[in-house]
């Protein structure tokens, strides 16, 4: 089964980099990073084979490394669409809007929760906080965070997906990072 | 301070603990994003004062962006000569390197991180031995926070006593408060310890939607910490020892904010919610705990329960707290023990609503 998948050149070489960042007979450490390489050349999520790949890979049993696949949200054991789109749902979120986000991805990607669209562009699923509290509401598709979103700024980011572009991440409403909207209150003045 | 001579030829390590994913807290996030050369800093300053010669940041891994932001960084420090085989000239050794983890909020618990790193899945150890003694690979290990180690170079550079300055007594130092939910600006903001709440709201967050007398509680320190009632926070201020006081804490020092307009009782089924996923299942009262907690919340956002089951629910997390490896079941019952303790009237008047049969009729899922 095993001969169903293996790292590509760029993968591997990849691999190599990140086992060498543990001491001797620690290779185990890398099970993680391996995996989620594997996902990603897979296409977003974790075959049997790719699996067992990483097993053999770094001489662990496979039962092993999939406990560690089944024990992490990040790793998918089924496919998933071309655009993962995950909703926060938790507190911070909530209280800033986050069901509104449910009904649009509802709305243009036809996607309920836990489901992939038939063309397979997009999966929806709603995930525990994903850490970008002072941004709220916020959505995570694949690697990037949308932040700052009304129902309007996340229509827009999915509808530009669905005709194939990158929309800009970070968050919609034009700020750098988790500074006050309307300006700095601190490290205001020039020798800050 | 030299290393001290190492007894037993083990050697030691640094962990920082990026694994950001309390709920509320965003704060590390952003040092990563904006200022990684100050961790990497930092981890040399820790790393050389308690006599390690090698750092793993565990940064959580729906942070790409910002665990590539550090990884950028930590290979500049690596080409600029400040980290790796003679560290900044110094005849230290220190070598720094980023793992990302996979999504469990339980790897913020130290020895659950430790677990993962080596490999694992993430659950926590008992204790003792504790990580100094017994670590990474049985080696003696620190695990700190990133806002902890990022701060060391600053402390040195200014002087201890500089830092100690802020605050009150016990309660010094600056902190980064991330102010989240129901604010006009939410944002995360460094500050001096043991600032009235208030006044960090209006100073730095454009005060509570509405104006501060729509607010209905404030959550002070991340999720797992008890919630506090309008008119406590009034005046408190926001410290260890204040927040103690009124049976909370400081926590992660993620600060949410609720006004009048949300469902209080909602708000913190959510939270609920998130430490049932979260339970790494270990431990039987937190596995089977948090989600008996969960459904008898889900009940009294509806009102679809009894008086006598607030109690009941009560007692329950009672029975959960202190009874598990580790802090994860404490964190996910707080909550709802501070529900209890600021807003009985509503549940209870949520319950008599639906027994006359104007209750709403949708929880949470």
């Amino acid at each position: 089964m095993s001969d169903a998948f293996a790292f590509d050149d760029v993968c591997r070489a990849r691999a190599e980099t990140i086992v060498g960042r543990y001491p001797e007979g620690r290779q185990q450490s890398a099970v993680i990073p391996l995996l989620d390489l594997a996902q990603r050349q897979a296409g977003g999520w974790l075959p049997t084979e790719a699996i067992e790949y990483v097993a053999g890979y770094l001489d662990m049993p496979k039962i092993r490394v999939l406990e560690v696949a089944s024990f992490y949200s990040m790793f998918n054991l089924e496919p998933v669409g071309k655009n993962f789109v995950q909703l926060c749902r938790t507190t911070p979120c909530w209280l800033r809007g986050s069901d509104d986000l449910r009904a649009v991805a509802k709305d243009v990607t036809g996607c309920g929760l836990g489901e992939t669209s038939p063309d397979g562009a997009f999966t929806v699923v709603e995930v525990e906080c994903l850490g970008a509290c002072c941004n709220a509401p916020m959505v995570q598709i694949n690697d990037e965070y949308y932040e700052d979103l009304t129902a309007e700024s996340f229509k827009a980011v999915l509808e530009a997906l669905k005709r194939g572009e990158t929309p800009e991440p970070g968050s919609q409403a034009g700020r750098t990072g988790s500074e006050p909207v309307e300006g700095l209150t601190t490290l205001t003045g020039e020798g800050a | 301070m030299p290393p001290e001579e190492r007894r037993d030829g083990r050697p030691h390590y640094l962990v920082v603990n990026a694994d950001e994913s309390e709920p509320g807290t965003c704060k590390d996030r952003e040092i990563m994003r904006y200022d990684p050369h100050v961790l990497v800093e930092g981890c040399l300053i820790a790393g050389f004062a308690m006599g390690a010669n090698a750092a793993y940041i565990y940064v959580r891994g729906e942070f790409y962006a910002e665990a590539s932001h550090m990884q950028q960084a930590i290979d500049e420090a690596y080409e600029a000569g400040l980290i790796g085989p003679n560290a900044c000239r110094s005849g230290w050794d220190m070598d720094v390197y980023l793992h990302r983890g996979a999504g469990a909020y339980i790897c913020g618990e130290e020895t659950a991180l430790l677990e993962s790193l080596e490999g694992k899945k993430g659950q926590p150890r008992l204790k003792p031995p504790f990580p100094a003694a017994c670590g990474l690979y049985g080696c003696p290990t620190t695990v700190n926070n990133v806002e902890t180690i990022a701060v060391t170079p600053t402390i040195l550079r200014r002087g201890s006593s500089w830092f100690a300055g802020f605050g009150r007594e016990n309660n010094t130092g600056t902190k980064i408060f991330s102010i989240s939910g129901h604010v006009n600006n939410p944002c995360n903001v460094e500050e001096e310890m043991s600032i009235p709440l208030k006044e960090l709201i209006e100073k730095h967050a454009g005060g509570v939607r509405g104006g501060w007398d729509n607010l209905q509680a404030v959550i002070p320190g991340g999720s797992s910490t008890p919630c506090l009632s309008k008119s406590i926070c009034d005046n408190i201020l926001m410290d260890f020892d204040s927040l103690r006081d009124h049976s909370t804490g400081l926590g992660t020092a993620a600060v949410i904010v609720i006004d009048k307009s949300a469902d209080m009782i909602e708000a913190i089924a959510r939270l609920s919610h998130f430490y049932r996923h979260e339970s790494c299942g270990q431990c039987t009262p937190c596995r089977e705990g948090m989600g008996w907690v969960y459904r008898v919340m889900k009940r009294l956002v509806t009102g679809d329960a009894e008086i006598e089951e607030i109690d009941m629910l009560w007692e329950v997390t009672k029975q959960i707290e202190g009874h598990t490896i580790c802090a994860l079941a404490d964190g996910g019952v707080w909550p709802v023990q501070g529900l209890i303790r600021h807003f009985r009237p509503e549940i209870e008047e949520r319950i008599l609503q639906r027994k006359k049969g104007s209750a709403p009729s949708q929880a949470a899922e």
